[in-house]
């Protein structure tokens, strides 16, 4: 059969069982970066593949994010969860004036407008006092979670990191299945349509937009308290550009398709980091034959294909029925 | 000295001189991705990155070639407009049939390119570039440069010959048909893929070109570009893609705004491009020369 929700429900009962076991083979660090951009990618999937918005700012909300819960936990004395949770609040009132501005224009021009919002951004991050310029904020303290658990240790603070996960994708794959989320493919696949049925259009797009602004600012939150830093490069444009990027790779509109993307891209940076400068032209390479070759992305091209045996299976059996029919 | 609302001339005239030079670095960028966009419906993220291989092409052409400035001035355009047309069709023809989003993915890809390999040739530090002709004249209110002067002469001709061609010509009536109707234009037995081909060729190269007058004045450098092309972005937002003398006013016009915001809020000069953009969304969704859907 085509597949559906339940299958995809399986799939991530699968891969939380993985991923509770990984840290005993994984460096547990490298699988905490995976699960933040993982988080990231997803959170910009929302958008891009089930609205057909695409931002090309989705850093700002990532980078800034961390900055306010790495300054909460390390000037504040906050509570690590207290950082994130404040990190994803201001992440959502940013989602929101932005999207505001960025949804009164469609297509080609809300990407322009996206990126230039989080340039902005970018350029208050580089000025402001408390985000310490080219240095960022450094040494943030794994403080006790809720006082008593030590995140000091890196398979401890995992398991949280994997909740939130978990708790972030959730979320989304119940957004994409409500009716709301059906409204959002409407306007996706036809949006003159979709206004013609009655719908308030911009208010979806909006609040489609502030989750995904609010999920992106928590996984970059995460991301803060398990590296201990909050850096510049969160809220380069070409941070947008990587989640982009991972999107593509694994699938846009796929459920899993961006948390593969993410796997893949975080390994090869990890492992090409030695390369200098050859990242990016292999990043750039990647993008061209993603678009040239395989739009639908690794999970997307999967799923085309089960897609495809599976007709090809129905149409076999019907002609069988049909050949035994003349003969009754 | 006398001072002009508490500001020294020198400094205010000279941060608008400054301002009209970046003005029309804009002006020349986002006619070329307005031409484009206009035929092409792809806005050309790779924009940066081949007004970044002019400047390269200029330095190049000197450094290995003994080619001076103006003969680069002729030459890196043509140069880099070749590559254009090369990318076109390789690539970006493919995808017509497709969401624009797609060519903007595909340009985006082919800048990480061009700009990877360039830092890994060259590094990031910059290289300099000779002054063609240095010195200048004291106005008695500020100091013009004389290469300065003529960024802004050259520029502002450059691009109002553009539109000469482009509004008032038969080639450019044809232009402008196909960016209406490409089908019936094609019916009348023109072959638009070769004109849009071209006109790509014509706006990489309009990039190329300002990216030989800028390598004099900064030093020629790979990331030149990337961060140039979001600014143009949002001058192309604020404008509309609507009009072609609207680009070129928007241009110079938010290069002397962003000028004049160094003199009085320093701090702001980075990003005030960028608050003129969300304000204008907010009034103007269309952008300021552009024609409501």
């Amino acid at each position: 059969m085509p597949i559906g929700r339940s299958w995809s429900m399986n799939v991530f009962a699968a891969l939380v069982v993985v991923a509770l076991a990984a840290p005993l083979v994984v460096y547990p660090v490298f699988l905490m970066n995976v699960l933040c951009f993982a988080l990231f990618a997803c959170a910009f999937n929302l958008l891009i593949g089930y609205v057909g918005l695409l931002s090309f700012g989705h850093a700002m909300f990532f980078g800034f994010a961390a900055y306010i819960s790495g300054h909460a936990v390390k000037s504040w004395g906050w509570d690590p969860l207290l950082g994130i949770l404040i990190g994803t609040v201001v992440a959502a009132a940013m989602g929101l004036v932005a999207g505001a501005i960025a949804i009164r224009r469609q297509g080609i021009y809300f990407a322009m407008v996206t990126l230039a919002l989080s340039q902005m951004v970018f350029f208050f991050c580089l000025q402001a006092k408390f985000t310490g310029g080219e240095d960022g904020i450094q040494a943030i303290p794994r403080r006790p979670l809720l006082g008593f658990i030590d995140i000091r240790n890196d398979f401890v603070l995992y398991y949280f990191v994997l909740l939130i996960f978990c708790i972030g994708f959730l979320i989304i794959y119940r957004t994409i299945h409500s009716p709301f989320g059906q409204v959002l493919k409407a306007i996706r696949e036809n949006e003159a349509r979709a206004i013609s049925l009655g719908y308030a259009v911009d208010q979806f797009k909006l609040i489609a937009f502030v989750l995904s602004a609010a999920l992106a600012g928590l996984a970059g939150a995460t991301k803060a308290i398990v590296f201990q830093l909050a850096s510049l490069t969160d809220v380069t444009w070409q941070m947008s550009g990587e989640v982009v990027l991972m999107t593509l790779v694994g699938g846009m509109g796929t459920v899993f398709g961006p948390i593969v993307g993410a796997a893949i891209i975080v390994s090869m940076q990890n492992y090409l980091s030695g390369f200098g400068e050859w990242v990016l032209v292999i990043q750039g390479v990647i993008f061209v034959t993603m678009v040239l070759l395989f739009r639908r992305g690794i999970v997307g091209e999967m799923i085309a294909f089960a897609n495809r045996r599976w007709t090809a299976k129905r149409r076999q059996d019907e002609l069988a029925i049909r050949e035994v029919r003349p003969a009754e | 000295m006398f001072e002009l609302i508490g500001v020294p001339p020198q400094a205010l005239f000279g941060q608008l001189l400054l301002g009209l030079i970046n003005g029309a670095f804009y002006a020349l960028l986002s006619l070329g991705l307005a031409v484009i966009f206009g035929l092409m419906n792809v806005i050309n993220f790779t924009h940066g990155a081949q007004y970044m291989m002019g400047a390269f092409c200029a330095w190049m052409l000197l450094t290995f070639a003994g080619i001076p400035y103006w003969g680069a001035l002729v030459l890196a355009p043509i140069i880099i407009g070749i590559t254009g047309i090369l990318i076109e069709r390789l690539f970006i023809s493919r995808l017509y049939h497709l969401d624009h989003l797609y060519g903007l993915l595909l340009t985006f890809g082919l800048a990480l390119i061009f700009e990877g390999l360039f830092r890994r040739q060259f590094g990031s530090s910059g290289l300099p570039y000779t002054n063609p002709i240095p010195g200048g004249t004291n106005l008695g209110f500020m100091f013009l440069p004389w290469y300065r002067a003529w960024v802004v002469a050259f520029s502002l001709t450059v691009c109002f010959a553009t539109w000469f061609m482009i509004e008032k010509t038969q080639l450019g009536s044809y232009l402008r048909a196909a960016t209406e109707r490409p089908d019936l234009v094609q019916a009348f037995g023109i072959n638009v893929p070769r004109m849009i081909t071209l006109t790509y060729g014509f706006g990489v190269g309009l990039a190329a070109l300002a990216g030989v007058l800028a390598a004099p004045i900064y030093s020629v450098n790979p990331v030149m570009g990337s961060n140039l092309i979001v600014v143009v972005f949002a001058v192309v937002v604020i404008g509309g893609m609507g009009s072609i003398l609207g680009s070129i006013l928007t241009g110079f016009g938010l290069g002397v705004v962003e000028g004049l915001t160094k003199v009085f809020y320093p701090e702001a000069s980075n990003t005030v491009i960028f608050i003129i953009m969300a304000i204008v969304l907010m009034l103007r969704p269309q952008g300021l020369f552009g024609k409501p859907k």
